[in-house]
């Protein structure tokens, strides 16, 4: 019997379902791989499973009512979603926040980052394959982030501390005391991950060269965040539209040229330590003061109009596109969400690698499928 | 090789720490004063009371609408030979805790301070088998108030710390 072939093996590629409940895929999300033996062909990637309807329940609340919705929009780094949140609503009913607001929001968007980018270590340290160490480090951190939020806003992860025009009540007495005791905590495991991962040469040898996505493809995907740093562009809404504060503080934007999985790693680490400097100079200029603008009215009303306001999350831009018709509600909240730009780019950077180095990329994207799905 | 070796000092730096972790059933994390778990209602001792009138101002405001308000005449109203100034007071009350997304807001807009998050590990440990039992009725929202197990924290919107 003759097989004619041009190959000397020729196999069936393989449909692979990964997801959509799987740990490696950080979510709700399915993705189904077409392997040739362990080579990833093509990625098909299934979303949606976690779709709540958020955007279209914010027109039906209040602006005060929207924010609870805004937490659970990006639950891994709530404050910055609520930030973008109240400042559209603010932006909208020209409220001015006063200065001891902002020095807060800074303090707590920058403490929210530190626990987001802690959470990618862990979770990405699983992905590689540096089974619970790395993980139970990160969370050991995170829960010092986290019980510093419990005592100011009450909550762990759904905050609705921020509100249109400031903050919903003040931080306690000890609050500066406290953000010192946590980043020094904090400090300390930034180090324990440096130590732990980046020198190491089997965390090396799975991540360098892994995922590659160049400045121009990553441009052309919308990607954002960590994720398009690591590719070389230099892109940080914090330095491109200044918010809050961030002109008056000393930072620097991260970039690796690599971009692989390994720059996006350091790019992550060397954000966390630019974050604590943020924080510590907040810290020093943080004087008394009101918290919310005077004339609050009971209810607040926006007059008629559109605006769209962009943040810098930990995942990347996070930009809400709110339009009012007049009244307390919102007519329609959009939210533009960096995990979904940046998933586009997963098949990008897959195809041709390992189903293993695969699994990796989508780790290293850092994707919270709630922010995804919406 | 030398990159896996600091990687070990670094697990080793780590297993000398004291352990960060709590036997949790058994010890509680002491909680923050501003602990929110799940609403419930508070209880004038002076008139032996709930301090609710059925106002129906946290049941409107809610985002998720878990609350349902009904309000009566109060019994123990002075026009009728009581000691209480509450002309209305709540009849019934039911709150589903499953529903409830605890944000806070049923706090902020009560005119009374009558409603408050439960800042104790009771308001957590609320596990039933049956979802039906999550929703709460007047008296098992009440209860804790009236024993006087809980200090609450009631904020004050907007205000700044004294200095």
């Amino acid at each position: 019997m003759v097989i004619e072939s041009a190959h000397e093996f020729e196999t069936q590629d393989l449909l692979l379902n990964v997801g959509p409940q799987h740990p490696s895929t950080h979510g709700v999300f399915r993705m189904v791989m077409q392997v040739d033996g362990e080579v990833v062909r093509d990625i098909i990637p299934y979303i949606g499973y976690l779709h709540r309807g958020a955007e279209k329940l914010c027109e039906t609340m209040d602006y005060r009512q929207g924010i609870g919705f805004m937490d659970r929009t990006e639950y891994l780094a709530a404050m910055n979603a609520e930030l973008s949140y109240v400042m559209a609503v603010e932006a909208l009913a020209e409220l001015e926040v006063p200065d001891r607001a902002q020095w807060i929001r800074m303090i707590l968007v920058e403490l929210n980052r530190l626990s987001s980018h802690l959470m990618f270590m862990g979770a990405f340290g699983i992905d590689v394959g540096v089974f619970g160490t790395p993980f139970i480090y990160a969370w050991r951190e995170r829960e010092a982030i986290i019980d510093l939020f419990e005592e100011i806003s009450g909550d762990r992860m759904m905050y609705a501390y921020l509100r249109p025009g400031g903050l919903a009540w003040d931080v306690p007495t000890n609050f500066v005391a406290r953000c010192r005791e946590t980043l020094t905590a904090v400090r300390q495991g930034i180090a324990d991950f440096d130590g732990l991962l980046t020198k190491n040469e089997i965390f090396v040898a799975r991540t360098q060269g892994i995922g590659f996505i160049s400045a121009a493809d990553a441009i052309d995907f919308g990607m954002s965040g960590p994720s398009i740093r690591a590719s070389g562009v230099p892109l940080d809404v914090r330095r491109e539209e200044p918010y809050l504060k961030y002109n008056d503080v000393k930072w620097d934007v991260i970039t690796h040229t690599d971009g692989d999985v390994y720059a996006r790693y350091l790019c992550r680490l060397g954000e966390m330590r630019e974050s604590v400097k943020i924080v510590e100079q907040c810290l020093d200029r943080l004087e008394p003061g009101a918290i919310m603008p005077e004339k609050m009215p009971r209810m607040l009303r926006t007059p008629p109009g559109e605006v769209y306001i962009r943040t810098e999350a930990p995942r990347g831009e996070f930009g809400v596109y709110l339009v009012s018709k007049g009244g307390n509600r919102p007519y329609r909240l959009k939210v533009r969400s960096a995990c979904l730009s940046n998933l586009q780019a997963l098949k990008h950077m897959s195809v041709g690698q390992y189903v293993a180095d695969a699994i990796i990329v989508l780790g290293s994207i850092d994707i919270v499928l709630s922010e995804v799905d919406r | 090789m030398r990159g896996i070796a600091k990687s070990m000092l670094t697990t080793l730096s780590v297993f000398l720490r004291p352990p960060v972790t709590r036997d949790y059933p058994n010890v509680h994390k002491p909680l923050p004063e501003r602990d929110r778990a799940f609403p419930l209602l508070l209880w004038d001792q002076d008139i032996d009371e709930p301090f609710c009138t059925g106002c129906h101002a946290c049941e409107r405001a809610c985002p998720v609408e878990c609350m349902t308000v009904l309000m009566k005449d109060n019994p123990n109203h002075t026009s009728v030979g009581g000691n209480s100034k509450r002309r209305k007071i709540i009849d019934k009350f039911w709150i589903d805790y499953a529903r409830c997304m605890r944000c806070n807001i049923c706090v902020e807009v009560c005119n009374f301070d009558a409603i408050a998050m439960n800042n104790t590990w009771s308001g957590h440990e609320t596990s039933v088998h049956d979802r039906k039992d999550l929703v709460m009725d007047l008296q098992q929202l009440t209860s804790q108030s009236h024993r006087g197990g809980i200090k609450e924290w009631v904020p004050v919107l907007g205000q700044a710390n004294e200095s």
